[in-house]
């Protein structure tokens, strides 16, 4: 052992290893081809594998941000390339690979192709939500374009019949992998449109690898989804898979049971609305005949149409009472003038000159019958006749005297 | 509008219009009684719609002369 040489720690042997390699170009930008082995996603979203082929191996880590956007699982035993950078990392002293990208061997150019599709489609605005047309709420008739093999058909048949039986299921058969499932297809979609045989389409396959799905990237089937006047539900594979067809169909369904979902309502929530408008219409017309009896009913405690006399008898009350007033006026007027006379009678007797007499005065008069009403009036020797209230007596005047002085003195 | 013409939804709609009419409260009585009688009998058609529906699935082919044919629809 030679002692003259400098002597490192561990972390400074791993970081001078890994600056050695982070220098090399080829290193910081590698593709790499091989077989996925022990693969495993960990909780954290990281994916951890190994890279083989028949004499060596390499192992290899993808963070979570960038596994996440793999648009196939990745398994062990799939032959793969694998894009990224080769480090140290110092932690265990050993390199690695940190895979930004992986492509599942032979599909390199078909995931270049849908993407360079993609974009031009998008460029072009097929999936310009402007053209989205809407589902119709209640389809009456749907057509299914898949295979008529196949779990897909059959797990829409169950869940649109269970949730609305009413609408007619019309299955288009067509082959949905192989060379040949494009343009069958495109062609079911644009015969179903060109004879109206419904007004919603679902279109779609079960899932699968991505080969299996290929056929819902061609651009056959873009168009003649983006050109149907019946509006197309996409349900493509399961949840993580997304096909052209479903980003430019009128709506992305994640899996065929999920398309039975999104395309028809569930009876049982219809039923409740039909419950709830027959309440309604119950409630608002017991309501309102329950206003108009109370208006009834005030109307029948008036007693005028509860007894149709009491009208005339009220009329007849009306008229006695008049009656009454007008007698009993009469009868004022009758005694008022009873006793002016009365009144007037007494008065009259009053100054009866016959009463007077009765009080003993006597009255003289001259032998003309003259009143005689002044003792100066009379002479000597003038007869007189006296009138008392039971008689009279002729009488001659004697003397007369005068007293009138006597009487103002 | 005659009862037989309309489709569910159509008469979801109506029916939908006829409870907001009595809701509102302002018909003369036997308009109003009219309206209800309708509703009722739409409600009924409704349900008995859903009652009676029985998924109907058939497969649609290219007949001879391109109009569709409807056949069964058998497993494969």
């Amino acid at each position: 052992m030679n002692m003259d040489r400098p002597v490192l720690s561990v972390t400074e042997l791993n970081e001078r290893i890994k600056g050695l390699l982070d220098r090399d170009p080829l290193l910081s930008e590698v593709c790499v081809r091989g077989e996925l082995s022990n693969y495993k996603i960990y909780p954290s979203g990281h994916h951890y594998f190994t890279l083989k082929d028949s004499e060596s191996s390499l192992r290899c880590v993808m963070f979570r941000t960038q596994a996440s956007k793999l648009r196939f699982r990745p398994e062990s035993g799939m032959g793969v390339t694998a894009y990224g950078r080769v480090t140290v990392y110092p932690r265990d002293g050993a390199y690695q690979l940190y895979c930004t990208q992986l492509m599942p061997e032979g599909m390199g150019d078909l995931q270049v192709a849908y993407e360079q599709l993609k974009a031009r489609l998008e460029a072009e605005g097929l999936f310009d939500p402007a053209h989205k047309k809407p589902l119709p709420l209640f389809p009456q008739k749907i057509a299914i374009v898949t295979s008529s093999a196949g779990a897909a058909v059959h797990d829409m048949m169950r869940i649109l019949g269970r949730r609305w039986p009413m609408s007619k299921l019309l299955v288009l058969p067509v082959r949905v992998q192989g060379a040949e499932a494009p343009a069958e297809i495109a062609g079911a979609i644009r015969y179903a449109n060109e004879f109206k045989v419904a007004d919603l389409i679902i279109t779609g396959r079960g899932g699968g690898s991505i080969e299996d799905l290929w056929a819902f990237n061609d651009e056959r089937v873009a168009r003649a989804i983006f050109a149907s006047e019946i509006p197309v539900i996409s349900a493509v594979g399961h949840e993580p898979d997304v096909t052209i067809s479903d980003y430019v169909a009128d709506r992305r369904a994640s899996t065929p049971s999920n398309a039975a979902e999104i395309a028809v309502p569930d009876q049982n929530e219809i039923r409740e609305v039909l419950a709830g408008y027959a309440l309604r219409a119950d409630q608002s017309e017991r309501k309102r005949l329950e206003a108009l009896r109370e208006r009834l009913r005030a109307l029948e405690d008036k007693r005028v149409l509860n007894d149709p006399s009491a009208a005339l008898e009220m009329r007849r009350q009306d008229l006695d009472h008049r009656l009454q007033r007008l007698l009993s006026a009469e009868e004022r007027i009758v005694s008022a003038r009873r006793q002016s006379f009365v009144r007037l009678a007494a008065s009259l007797d009053a100054m009866s000159p016959l009463r007077v007499l009765r009080r003993g005065y006597a009255v003289a008069t001259d032998d003309r019958g003259a009143l005689v009403r002044s003792a100066a009036a009379l002479s000597a020797g003038d007869r007189v006749k006296l009138r008392f209230t039971d008689g009279a007596a002729d009488c001659r005047v004697e003397t007369v005297e005068n007293d009138t002085e006597e009487r103002y003195v | 509008m005659s009862d037989k013409e309309l489709s569910f939804e159509q008469s979801l709609a109506r029916l939908d219009e006829i409870v907001r009419h009595l809701e509102k409260g302002d018909l003369p009585l036997q308009d109003s009684l009219t309206l209800f009688t309708e509703g009722t009998a739409l409600l009924k058609r409704c349900n008995e719609m859903l009652d009676a529906a029985e998924q109907t699935v058939v497969k649609l082919k290219k007949g001879p002369d391109r109009e569709p044919v409807e056949l069964p629809f058998e497993d494969e």
